[in-house]
């Protein structure tokens, strides 16, 4: 929902320390979600983080999430799926060229990196294309896997 | 200027150590010159003359020509295209990539083609949104944005492979360049924006039109502040209104323009608007070419590209460098020989 996605950028140094602790239990947790199978996991993992941080960001399940990079301002909800940077279109308002009504994804995500401490250094971090394959698929055990599984060779051919 | 290489129309420069493409915007630029270049509307049609006849105007006067790629999303024959006709008579074309149309397999496809065709600048753009244009019912595809395309652009050069990491055997030799726009929000991370084109592999900038030289002046620096000054070749854009009208609603209707009150009062004020108009842009441009870190100017004239002549020569930045256009050194020989 807009109002909640802004109170989100509102209240992204804390959404953001949250989420780290959340993310470190998660990697704890690791040999259980193996015991279950990632496989197994997918879908209901998958439903609950797309119900709770469609709530807060108005999450599109990109599957390759960088919200503590864009100061917890969901980039897939520019119309132009920008993920490194506003376009040359935002209104003096500061509003979307294609949504009028609609304030700037990363006018949005600049105001919640200065929230965040060290947010306007990950915003400078040059985010590679988006993974389509990943569409939909859980971004949580997509950062577990990568933090726990043993180095594999580059995922994307 | 003159290079002694100078090649025959159509036929790449060699490319100097240091340089990365045999054109020749890289070589003004990277002489130290101030450049200029300017901005051509592909037509609605198939005729190849319609192009050249669109270049001649700006003969004599300007370094690179950029060819839009459906600006404004609106539909007219490819950057692609009229940068390979461009490159046949010896023009130094900017090829305009936007993110909008085409996917990360289109635009790899047209950077190795355009590259084929003698093209050695490309512009990656992100591209206005459909509902600005002719065919708001059309996808929007933005596989990409213009960061990872720039990214996508040096790999294929520097690295000689695609995206999917598939080497390919003969790199593109190709300038890379982006856009800012110092003029809309956030008004204070434009610079820190700039910096990351800049990593992901930009090497010349072109920005949206600047009409508030505070703003402008604000921009740089914070460039400076961001200790990007000199890190890429910064040229500035500006264009003339022909009347008060038509900068009224250009304001209102085209993306990413903002347009101080002072300028459309003084257009409403003046007697014959037009020339107004070529004035300001005059004006604008003698100011901004004192601004440290500023290499050059692109001048984008939509529908009065006739007028970029006139205000380049009355702007004096060429001092008395005359670009490369085709027949130039014919001309001058004749003369000599005369």
């Amino acid at each position: 929902m807009y109002s909640v996605r802004l109170w989100s950028v509102r209240h992204a140094q804390g959404l953001n320390r949250f989420y780290n602790g959340f993310e470190r239990v998660l990697v704890a947790l690791a040999p259980l979600w193996r015991a279950i199978g990632y496989q197994r996991l997918e879908r209901p993992v998958a439903a609950v983080e797309r119900g709770v941080k469609g709530l807060l960001f108005d999450c599109k399940m990109c599957g390759q999430c960088v919200l503590s990079s864009t100061g917890m301002s969901c980039p897939m909800n520019c119309p132009k799926n920008l993920r490194n940077g506003p376009c040359g279109g935002v209104r003096n308002n500061g509003h979307c060229e294609v949504k009028p009504e609609m304030r700037c994804v990363w006018v949005q995500a600049f105001a919640g990196a200065e929230r965040i401490r060290g947010g306007l250094d990950k915003i400078r971090v040059v985010q590679a294309p988006v993974d389509r394959r990943l569409e939909g698929r859980s971004s949580w055990l997509k950062v577990v896997r990568e933090r726990t599984d043993a180095p594999q060779p580059e995922s994307k051919p | 200027m003159m290079f002694e290489d100078e090649p025959v129309p159509g036929y790449p420069l060699p490319i100097l150590p240091g340089h990365v493409s045999p054109g020749r915007l890289e070589r003004v630029l990277r002489a130290g010159a101030f450049a200029v270049t300017t901005e051509l509307a592909p037509p609605d049609s198939a005729d190849p003359e319609d192009v050249y006849k669109r270049a001649r105007v700006f003969d004599g006067y300007v370094d690179a020509i950029n060819a839009t790629d459906g600006s404004g999303a609106n539909c007219h024959m490819s950057s692609l295209a009229v940068c390979a006709l461009l490159t046949r008579v010896g023009y130094a074309p900017v090829m305009q990539i936007s993110c909008r149309d085409k996917n990360r397999i289109a635009i790899q496809g047209d950077i190795l083609g355009g590259a084929a065709m003698g093209v050695c600048n490309m512009l990656c753009l992100t591209g206005d949104g459909v509902q600005a244009g002719d065919h708001p019912q059309a996808k929007p595809v933005f596989d990409l944005d213009s960061l990872s395309l720039l990214e996508i652009g040096r790999t294929l050069r520097d690295e000689r492979r695609f995206q999917s990491g598939r080497k390919i055997t003969h790199a593109p030799r190709v300038f890379f360049g982006a856009a800012e726009n110092p003029m809309v929000p956030p008004l204070e991370h434009r610079a820190l924006r700039l910096g990351k084109k800049i990593a992901a592999g930009a090497q010349f900038i072109q920005t949206q039109y600047c009409y508030d030289l505070e703003r402008l002046r604000a921009f740089m620096r914070a460039v400076e502040d961001q200790g990007l000054l000199d890190k890429a070749f910064l040229l500035i854009g500006v264009g003339p209104f022909k009347t008060a009208k038509g900068a009224e609603f250009m304001r209102n209707n085209v993306p990413g323009l903002y347009i101080p009150d002072a300028i459309v009062k003084r257009l409403a004020g003046a007697q014959d608007q037009a020339r107004e108009g070529r004035r300001i842009c005059i004006e604008l441009i003698q100011e901004i070419r004192t601004i440290k870190g500023v290499h050059g100017v692109h001048v984008m004239a939509y529908r009065q590209e006739e007028s970029v002549a006139e205000i380049i020569r009355e702007s004096g930045v060429l001092g008395e460098r005359v670009p490369w256009h085709p027949g130039r050194d014919q001309n001058s020989a004749d003369r000599k020989a005369s």
